[in-house]
């Protein structure tokens, strides 16, 4: 029996809060004549056709294939770009007042400038993401190589492993903590960055539609539009959480047994 | 004596190097922007010379509109700033010092946080069109889970000797708030204060690009419209050093917040874990 009640309580526990906060929303709302704040059961009757329909997927497909692109590209250069700079003491000297401006830009004034180079299509929306996703990826990787463990650093020397053998084994794992705190930051800049980018000039996209409804006062479509963006949010970083505890398995399991020693 | 002596001298020209060879790294980047456009690699017009730029950025800081904007970004970066530190730390401490509010909100902090600010972009313009408060509330939407969840870290961190010692000599809460809590916090809630104000700052010009209110973003947005692209790039470089400056203060102030903390522990490895 015991089993069985623990979790469920801790369900219980768990749900009780939303639970009663959606549940003073449906109540508050129900028959409200604001015209900003819509019943939410009339929000929800609008999701229901908004966003279970075919018209679903070319609103948001085209947002999250240019994220994915973006934050993938912009992973990818960080690192590349991050383990060289930061196993080389002068290049890291040399390079970190200007990656640290570069840092600081506030990603959103990219979408001007790339408008600038690349137009309104997909490619100034996939560039503007990785610009500005890049920076935290990269400086996060520019620490964790420096704060390799000096060490395994020594015994990865004394037993001459080079090369790929050497950054696979030994220096992407011993930065990858560091990495995935960029990358972490960088998930966040990318979704603001697709949906301002998309706001700013777009065609398509849950960014461009959401501006629509609120352009042309759809409030309950505007609302609906809201919880789809938020259920994006959601989602992005349960999978993030999924691929990091994947990947940094070894590396919590780690920390938790020296903390218990 | 002499040895400490020759140690400190060697440790400031190997400071003096660095840097040295940072402001190379500085120079070698205004080089490139000036090189690049001017051997015809991308168009002048895309991308001006940086001299091109510096020149505009003189005539922008002669116009007071440029004062004005600036303020208003610094204004609702630090008014929402404020904000969300004030709610995060009286939230975070509140629920942080109690187990049932602590499980009971768990899920529900974890469920708003990862919400993107800017879905409220909609919202805030139907309210406040293109007011001020339009900027504070998607600063403190994004700026405020970055102090709660730093300040619970850090009221979870309280060392239960000491709080038990501290009940057994009879403090009162508001003394268990003030020797015990408090310093305890202080480092995680820092380790917020520095990505909060970094958060703050994207989010207000974020909201001056998307929706148009009064600061740097939109001086942004309408140079580039106007076809004034040396300008625009002006206010780009501006709104960088702006950043730096917010990061430089920030950790100042982490510094000197703890100065009396034997280490600082949380370091930037840990800040998101």
């Amino acid at each position: 029996m015991k089993s069985i009640v623990r979790p469920l309580r801790r369900v219980t526990v768990m749900l009780a809060l939303p639970a009663a906060l959606i549940a003073t929303w449906w109540f508050t709302s129900a028959g409200s004549q604001n015209f900003y704040f819509p019943p939410l059961q009339t929000i929800l009757d609008t999701f229901a056709k908004l966003w279970f329909s075919s018209q679903a997927i070319p609103n948001v497909l085209p947002s999250l294939a240019r994220l994915s692109v973006g934050f993938l590209a912009a992973a990818f250069l960080g690192i590349a770009i991050g383990v060289p700079v930061g196993a080389s003491r002068t290049l890291r000297n040399v390079l970190e007042p200007v990656l640290e401006f570069l840092r600081a830009v506030p990603p959103p004034v990219l979408v001007p400038v790339l408008i600038l180079f690349t137009g309104i299509g997909n490619e100034m929306k996939a560039l503007v993401i990785v610009s500005g996703c890049i920076w935290p990826v990269l400086l996060n990787t520019v620490a964790g190589v420096r704060s390799l463990d000096e060490v395994l650093e020594e015994v990865v020397r004394s037993y001459r492993i080079t090369g790929f053998a050497r950054l696979w084994h030994f220096v992407l794992p011993g930065a990858s903590p560091q990495i995935f705190t960029g990358l972490r930051q960088s998930l966040s800049i990318g979704i603001i960055l697709m949906v301002v980018s998309e706001m700013f000039a777009a065609s398509d996209g849950i960014g461009f539609v959401l501006v629509q409804y609120q352009r042309t006062f759809a409030i309950p479509e505007m609302w609906s539009g809201i919880i789809v963006l938020g259920i994006i949010g959601i989602v992005l970083s349960l999978i993030f959480r999924a691929v990091e505890a994947w990947i940094l398995g070894w590396y919590h399991g780690l920390r938790q047994s020296q903390r218990a020693s | 004596m002499s040895a400490p002596a020759t140690n400190v001298r060697a440790r400031t020209s190997a400071r003096t190097i660095v840097w040295l060879q940072g402001l190379a790294g500085l120079a070698g980047f205004a080089a490139l922007l000036e090189i690049v456009p001017r051997s015809g690699l991308v168009s002048p017009y895309y991308l001006p010379p940086f001299s091109t730029i510096v020149v505009a950025l003189f005539d922008e800081i002669h116009r007071p509109q440029f004062w004005t904007a600036l303020g208003d970004t610094l204004e609702a970066w630090a008014i929402g700033l404020a904000i969300s530190l004030v709610a995060g730390i009286l939230v975070g401490i509140a629920i942080g010092s109690s187990h049932v509010l602590r499980t009971l909100t768990q899920s529900t902090i974890e469920f708003l946080r990862p919400i993107p600010s800017v879905a409220l972009i909609p919202l805030a313009v139907l309210l406040f069109g293109s007011r001020i408060q339009s900027t504070l509330v998607l600063v403190v939407y994004a700026s405020f889970w970055q102090v709660l969840i730093q300040v619970l870290y850090g009221v979870q961190d309280v060392d239960p000797v000491a709080r038990e010692t501290a009940r057994s000599y009879g403090l009162g809460r508001w003394a268990q708030i003030r020797y015990v809590i408090w310093p305890t916090t202080l480092p995680y809630l820092m380790t917020g204060v520095r990505l909060a104000a970094a958060v703050a700052l994207i989010l207000a010009i974020t909201s001056e690009v998307a929706i148009d209110t009064q600061g740097l973003g939109k001086e942004i947005a309408d140079t580039e419209s106007g076809g004034a692209v040396a300008a625009m790039y002006a206010y780009v470089i501006v709104a960088g050093v702006i950043g730096v400056i917010v990061n430089l203060a920030a950790r100042a102030l982490e510094r000197r917040a703890l100065a009396w903390h034997p280490s600082i522990r949380l370091d930037s490895a840990e800040a998101g874990a």
